[in-house]
């Protein structure tokens, strides 16, 4: 998948957005063969997967098959958990991010999240988008520019350029997503993780996102976990199809990495049994 | 009441009961949605009013009974000469009420507690909130708790033994008497630890877990975290914390008693003694003093103060909260 052959063929459907060639050109991250365990429980296994620059990429599967716990591996938010740990190797611009010596706080600057739930700080909308170039120490001429530019890029100026001073637990659940997407491109990451992050929005609110996610990817990474195909569909270029596998001797659920492909592939000529009952609604 | 009870009991009513095709009687069946007399519960309702009606009739009639002498005492005294009067001493031939002296000592004393507390109980609370795995923090916060089990007559003795006679005049040779303000206060502070920390502590675990995610999310790390995302919005909880624990600084007795001194004079140094207002309390309520006559009152009056100063604590407290507070 990640070599180019030079006259690869090219998908292109007029109303997707991601017309993508089925091989990465430039691929950003790289999972090698990678377990993520909780304990002795081991919640996904042998995953290998590329992230191509300025691409999505979406994640789905049915509950309990690890794409989110995958996708909070890619950060290294999984370290925060007691008992969390990957083997394998999560390679970013070609470095193990695991591997010793790596700051994780580095890490997370360099690969921002955007979680289920919007979880704004409880401090003004201002200081939730300063908030983050602040802490990491980021070198910055003016910052009432840089929460300009990123409520701007968020799609959120508009609507808060005279109330930056009110508190964010202020704004409607789909505003607080994008200032929560503001505030994590403030610190310019070079990828963005979403966890499912229109799960708690409206129809309208999950429509801004989407058109949202589709600028970002001018100039970030996306990856996205969500339980919604439609949405897979709409907005990724590329998607990862997980299941659970259940273990015979132990009953154990593991969530494994089925098919990866682009978008179109998957959802009009899926490869795998599996993957063609869950996109038609058979399973899940 | 009752008439209240019965009256907000027919908006709530539960389905488990009612909807059966026909009453035994073989009546038609009740509207299901119809109301049922639940005795249990307006007992029940009664019997918390009055629970809560005992706690606030308690402090009214603490008020009153604070309020009567010591009404008497104001009428023998100015109010002026009482709080801004520099010499107490109501048992003397020429007697005098000017209260700063127990004032001044009951200001150093808690200074130095909280100086003690608010640092050291705040750092255990992001310790055990933020830092401590599980288990630590389950074996911790208990024996932390414990601290605030031991009888405060025992600190009293400590204070007065060890910190005062052994460590500053023994050990440290420092040009102090039998007592200080600060051997007092500064166990005074330890002994307010538990409850600074315990109760911050409780304010912090209850911040939800994905404003932490948030944060390090952004490649914040653990210090910045609990400093600039956990410990704002537990604000209003630390707040009520070292509130409590100047509540009880200013209103413990025992140590100030024991250890920090029992002549009444302006304190001007931590190494000076002086008799705090609860030590004056404490010692003249021993003594002999004939119910109404003016010493008598005099414990009232300076009570009342102590109340006033607790109050207005509180008030500040709660301003300051609401201006600072940074809810989730």
């Amino acid at each position: 998948m990640a070599s180019a052959p030079d006259n690869a063929p090219m998908h292109l459907h007029a109303t997707h957005p991601g017309q993508v060639p089925d091989y990465i050109a430039r691929p950003i991250m790289r999972v090698e063969n990678v377990d993520v365990y909780y304990g002795d429980f081991r919640a996904v296994t042998e995953v290998n997967l590329e992230f191509g620059l300025h691409e999505i990429t979406a994640l789905i599967g049915p509950s309990g098959c690890g794409k989110s716990t995958l996708l909070r591996s890619l950060n290294r938010m999984n370290d925060l958990i007691d008992g969390a740990r990957v083997d394998g190797e999560i390679l970013f611009h070609g470095e193990n991010i695991y591997s010793k010596g790596v700051d994780p706080i580095e890490v997370r600057r360099r690969i921002g999240m955007v979680f289920q739930k919007p979880n704004p700080f409880p401090k003004s909308i201002y200081d939730n988008i300063a908030y983050g170039p602040r802490v990491t120490g980021m070198k910055v001429e003016s910052m009432d520019d840089l929460v300009e530019e990123s409520l701007t890029r968020a799609a959120l100026w508009d609507e808060v350029k005279d109330k930056l001073k009110q508190s964010a637990i202020g704004l409607s659940g789909g505003q607080q997503q994008r200032l929560c997407i503001a505030r994590a491109i403030s610190v310019r990451p070079d990828v963005i993780l979403m966890d499912e992050p229109c799960a708690s929005l409206d129809p309208i609110a999950t429509m801004r996102i989407e058109d949202l996610m589709q600028e970002l990817r001018e100039q970030y990474t996306i990856v996205i976990v969500t339980h919604n195909m439609q949405q897979a569909a709409r907005v990724a270029d590329r998607t990862a199809f997980f299941t659970a596998q259940v273990s015979e001797g132990t009953g154990a659920r593991t969530g494994v990495l089925v098919e990866y492909g682009t978008t179109t592939q998957i959802f009009e000529d899926p490869n795998d049994q599996r993957t063609e009952d869950y996109i038609s609604g058979r399973f899940g | 009441m009752l008439a209240n009870t019965t009256a907000s009991d027919t908006e709530a009513t539960t389905t488990a009961s009612t909807g059966g095709p026909t009453t035994p009687s073989g009546r038609p069946p009740r509207s299901s949605l119809a109301g049922r007399a639940r005795p249990g519960e307006a007992v029940i309702k009664l019997v918390l009013r009055l629970a809560a009606a005992v706690a606030v009739l308690t402090t009214i009639g603490i008020v009153i009974a604070l309020l009567v002498p010591a009404i008497g005492f104001f009428r023998e005294v100015q109010v002026f000469d009482f709080l801004f009067g520099d010499r107490w001493a109501p048992r003397f031939a020429d007697a005098s009420f000017g209260v700063i002296p127990l004032v001044t000592a009951t200001l150093w004393t808690t200074a130095i507690a909280l100086l003690v507390a608010v640092p050291l109980g705040l750092g255990a609370a992001i310790f055990l909130s933020e830092y401590a795995r599980p288990r630590v923090r389950n074996t911790l916060k208990p024996i932390l708790e414990l601290l605030a089990g031991i009888p405060t007559v025992v600190y009293g003795l400590f204070a007065l033994q060890f910190i005062q006679t052994t460590v500053f005049r023994e050990w440290l040779r420092l040009d102090t008497g039998a007592f200080s303000v600060l051997a007092a206060g500064l166990v005074m502070g330890v002994m307010i630890i538990p409850t600074v920390a315990s109760i911050s502590e409780d304010a912090m675990s209850a911040v939800p877990m994905s404003l932490r995610q948030g944060s390090f999310a952004l490649g914040a790390n653990r210090m910045q975290t609990s400093l600039r995302v956990v410990f704002p919005a537990a604000l209003s909880g630390v707040m009520a914390a070292v509130v409590l624990g100047i509540s009880r600084a200013v209103g413990e007795t025992m140590i100030v008693a024991i250890a920090a001194g029992s002549q009444a004079r302006i304190v001007t140094g931590p190494l000076e003694q002086g008799q705090t207002m609860t030590g004056f309390i404490a010692n003249a309520a021993l003594g002999d003093s004939r119910v109404g006559s003016l010493e008598y009152d005099t414990l009232y009056a300076v009570g009342l103060l102590l109340f006033l100063i607790t109050l207005i604590v509180n008030f500040i407290s709660i301003r300051l909260v609401r201006r600072f507070r940074q809810a989730y």
